[in-house]
C-alpha cells in the first residue's frame, strides 16, 4: 500500500534523514523510534504530502491517506458530535457511531470540546481517524496525554482497523502492547554527511 | 551553454565578479555625460525656465520605478516555475532599489510641481497610482522580512508579486477612471508628436540609459549580498546542527 | 465544501461577536467622523460614500487575519490539507463564510449609516447594491493576503499591509458608483467595473491563495 524508497526529507532546510526505506502492505504496523529532533515528524508529514520529498520516492495512493498530528484539529466551540461529524462529511461519509464507541466518547458526545479534558481531546482527535474512511493513518505521538485504558481503547481500535486491512505508520515512544507491530530505528537513516539542503543551494 | 547556467550560484558570483566593474563603470559614465550635459548644456525652457531641468532625474527614476516592479515579476515567475534561488534572491534584491526610484521619482515630481502647478501635492492619477505603487513594494518587502525559512518567503512573495501586478495594474486603470488630472502626458514617444524638443531628448537618453545600468549594478550588487548571506545562514545552521 | 461553510459559520456564531464585531466597527466609524469634521450637513452629504466605504473596507479587514489562523493553530489546515477537499475550494469557502459574516451584514446596515452621515437620498440603492457587489473581492483579497501571512507572529500588521493597496480599485469603483448615484449620475459603469473585480477574484484569487497556503504548511 505504501511504498518508500530512498527518502532523504528535510526541516527547516537542513536534511535530517536520507536513504530511508520501507514498505506497508495491508495488515501491518510500522512504529517509528528515534530520540528527539530524529525527524519523526518530518517523514509522516513528509508522507502525509504536507511537505515536498527531497529526494527519492514516495508511492502511495494519496487518496488513502489520513494524518494525525500533534495538534488535533479541533474546534473548541462545537460539540464532539459535531467535531466528527464535520470531518466525516469532509471525507464523504456519514457514520460516526462506530468511532464514537470505539473511543468511548458516547457520554460526552453532546458537550463541547472546549469543556473536555486533555485526554477526552485526544481520544477525539484519534476517533476522528475512523470517520475518515481512509486505509492508511499516519499518527504522531497519539498516545500523548492517554491514561492507561485509553492507550488500550486505541490500541484496541487501530488492530481492528488493521484486521479489516488498514495499515499505519506511528511514532511514539510508548509500547502500544500491539505484538504484532514492526520497528524501524530512524537513527539509522540519521544525515552523516549533510551533503544537501539549503546548504549546498548557496554553494553549488 | 544556456541562460540558465547563471542561475547557478556558483556561476552567476564568478560572472557578477567579472562583470560589476564594468557595469558599475558604465552607469557612472552614461549619468555623467547625460546629467552634465542635461543640467550645464540645454537651454532653459521658455515657460518652465531651469526647472525644466529636474526631468533628468525625475523621468529616469519613474520609469526604472515601474521596470523593477517588472524585473521582479520575471524573477518570481522564474523562481515558481524552475526553481532558481539566484532568481528568488535578485527579484528580492531589487525591490528596495525600485521602492527608492518611486520615492525619487515622487520627490522630485513634488519639487517640480511646486513651481509649476503650484502645489507639493495633486491627487494627480500618476503621482496617485506611483504613491500605489511604492505601497505595494513596502508590503513586498515587508513579507520578505516578515518569513524566516527562505524557501517559504521565496514561494509567498513570488505568488504576491504576480497577483500584486495584476491589482497594481488594475489600480492604474481605476485611478485613471477616478480622477483625470493635470500631468502632460509621455514625455518621449517615438510616433507621436515630439512632446520634449531634441536639445532635451537627447540628454534624457543618456539619463535613461544611465539610470537603467544603475539598477543592474545595485542589484547585481545587492544579489551577491543576499547569496552571501543566505551562505553564512548556512554555515551557521550546519554548525548549530554540529556538522562544523 | 458545504460541511465547511456550514462548520465556519456555526463557529462564527457561536463565539459570538463574529457577526458584532465589524458591524459595531462599522458603526464607530460614522459616528465619529462627523465628530471629526463637524455636523455641517452639506459636507456629511459629499463625503458619505467615501466615509461608508472605506469604514466597510477597514470593518472587513478587523477578521481577516483570523480566517486560516485559527485553523493553522489547531492543527485543522493540515488535516484539510491531507482530506479530498482541494484547497483551492477550502480558501473559496472560507471567503464566503467571511462574506456572509462581515460583508453581507455591513451591506444591509449600511443604509442606517447613510441616515447618520446624511447621504443623498438617490445614493441608498446605489450604496447597498455596491456595496453587496463590492465586499465579495473584498473577503476574496482578504483571503488571499491572509494566505500569505498564516504562519507569522505580527501577521496582522502586514496583512494590513498587503491588503489595503488591494483594496485600491474596488475602493475607487465602490464609492465612485455610490456618488454617483447619489447626484443623479451615471452609476451603472462603476457598478459593474466592481462586480467584474468580484468576479475575476473570485476566478484567480482561490488559486493563489491555496499556493500560498501549501507554502506555508510545508
Amino acid at each position: 500500500m505504501l511504498n518508500v524508497h530512498d527518502l532523504a526529507v528535510s526541516r527547516g532546510g537542513l536534511t535530517v534523514l536520507e536513504g530511508v526505506g520501507f514498505g506497508l502492505a495491508a495488515g501491518d504496523l510500522l512504529v517509528l523510534r528515534g530520540p528527539n529532533g530524529v525527524g519523526k515528524t518530518t517523514l509522516l508529514r513528509t508522507l502525509a504530502g504536507l511537505q515536498p520529498t527531497l529526494e527519492g520516492r514516495v508511492a502511495v495512493d494519496q487518496e488513502q491517506i489520513t494524518y494525525s498530528g500533534h495538534a488535533d484539529g479541533l474546534k473548541a466551540t462545537l460539540t464532539v458530535a459535531e467535531n466528527l461529524q464535520f470531518w466525516a462529511a469532509v471525507h464523504g461519509q456519514t457514520a460516526i457511531d462506530p468511532a464514537i464507541t470505539a473511543m468511548d466518547l458516547t457520554a460526552l458526545q453532546a458537550r463541547r470540546a472546549a469543556d473536555l479534558s486533555a485526554g477526552q481531546k485526544r481520544r477525539l482527535g484519534l476517533a476522528r481517524l475512523l470517520v475518515t474512511g481512509r486505509k492508511i493513518w499516519l499518527m504522531d505521538e497519539p498516545t500523548v496525554s492517554l491514561d492507561a485504558a485509553s492507550v488500550g481503547l486505541f490500541g484496541a481500535m487501530l488492530r481492528a482497523h488493521l484486521a479489516q486491512g488498514g495499515a499505519a505508520v506511528v511514532a511514539t515512544h510508548i509500547d502500544l502492547g500491539l505484538p504484532e507491530a514492526r520497528v524501524l530505528d530512524l537513527t539509522q537513516f540519521k544525515v552523516k554527511s549533510n551533503r544537501k539542503g539549503a546548504f549546498d543551494e548557496a554553494f553549488a | 551553454m544556456s541562460i540558465w547556467e547563471y542561475a547557478n550560484p556558483k556561476k552567476f558570483m564568478q560572472t557578477s565578479t567579472w562583470a560589476l566593474p564594468w557595469v558599475s563603470g558604465l552607469a557612472v559614465v552614461l549619468l555623467a555625460v547625460g546629467l552634465i550635459w542635461g543640467f550645464f548644456f540645454t537651454p532653459e525652457d521658455y515657460k518652465q525656465g531651469s526647472t525644466v531641468k529636474i526631468i533628468y532625474l525625475h523621468v529616469p527614476s519613474a520609469m526604472m520605478a515601474v521596470s523593477a516592479w517588472f524585473m521582479m515579476l520575471v524573477g518570481s515567475l522564474i523562481w515558481l516555475i524552475r526553481r532558481h534561488h539566484v532568481s528568488a534572491l535578485a527579484a528580492k534584491a531589487a525591490a528596495p532599489v525600485g521602492l527608492t526610484f518611486t520615492v525619487i521619482g515622487l520627490v522630485t515630481g513634488a519639487i517640480w510641481g511646486q513651481p509649476m502647478w503650484g502645489t507639493w501635492w495633486a491627487w494627480d492619477p500618476r503621482l496617485t497610482s506611483f504613491l500605489i505603487l511604492g505601497l505595494f513594494y513596502l508590503g513586498y518587502i515587508a513579507l520578505w522580512a516578515a518569513v524566516e525559512d527562505a524557501d517559504t518567503a521565496a514561494d509567498l512573495t513570488s505568488v504576491l508579486c504576480i497577483v500584486g501586478s495584476v491589482f497594481a495594474f488594475l489600480s492604474r486603470y481605476a485611478v485613471l477612471f477616478w480622477n483625470q488630472g493635470l500631468h502632460q502626458g509621455a514625455s518621449l514617444s517615438v510616433d507621436a508628436e515630439q512632446h520634449v524638443s531634441n536639445v532635451y531628448a537627447f540628454p534624457l537618453w543618456f539619463c535613461i540609459a544611465g539610470f537603467l545600468v544603475l539598477f543592474v549594478t545595485l542589484v547585481l550588487l545587492r544579489t551577491r549580498t543576499e547569496i552571501r548571506s543566505r551562505r553564512i545562514r548556512a554555515l551557521m545552521s550546519r554548525e548549530r546542527a554540529g556538522v562544523l | 465544501m458545504m460541511a465547511l461553510l456550514q462548520r465556519d459559520l456555526r463557529l462564527a456564531l457561536r463565539a459570538g461577536g463574529g457577526f458584532g464585531l465589524g458591524l459595531a466597527f462599522f458603526l464607530m466609524v460614522a459616528v465619529l467622523v462627523p465628530l471629526g469634521v463637524g455636523p455641517e450637513g452639506a459636507l456629511l452629504t459629499r463625503i458619505a460614500p467615501g466615509i461608508l466605504w472605506i469604514g466597510a473596507l477597514l470593518a472587513c479587514l478587523l477578521s481577516l487575519d483570523r480566517m486560516f489562523a485559527l485553523d493553522f493553530e489547531d492543527g485543522a489546515l493540515d488535516l484539510m490539507a491531507v482530506s479530498p477537499l482541494p484547497l483551492e475550494g477550502v480558501v473559496a469557502m472560507k471567503a464566503l463564510a467571511h462574506w456572509v459574516v462581515t460583508g453581507l451584514p455591513l451591506a444591509l446596515m449600511a443604509p442606517v449609516l447613510g441616515l447618520l452621515l446624511s447621504l443623498a437620498p438617490g445614493g441608498y440603492v446605489w450604496l447597498v447594491a455596491a456595496l453587496v457587489l463590492g465586499t465579495p473581492a473584498l473577503s476574496l483579497i482578504g483571503s488571499f493576503g491572509a494566505a500569505l501571512t498564516v504562519g507569522l507572529k505580527r501577521g496582522g500588521l502586514i496583512l494590513s499591509l498587503i491588503v489595503l493597496p488591494m483594496y485600491v480599485p474596488t475602493l475607487i469603483f465602490g464609492a465612485e458608483a455610490v456618488r454617483r448615484g447619489a447626484v443623479g449620475g451615471d452609476a451603472m459603469v462603476p457598478l459593474l467595473l466592481l462586480a467584474a473585480i468580484s468576479l475575476g477574484s473570485a476566478a484567480i484569487l482561490p488559486f493563489a491563495a491555496a499556493a500560498a497556503l501549501r507554502a506555508n504548511l510545508k
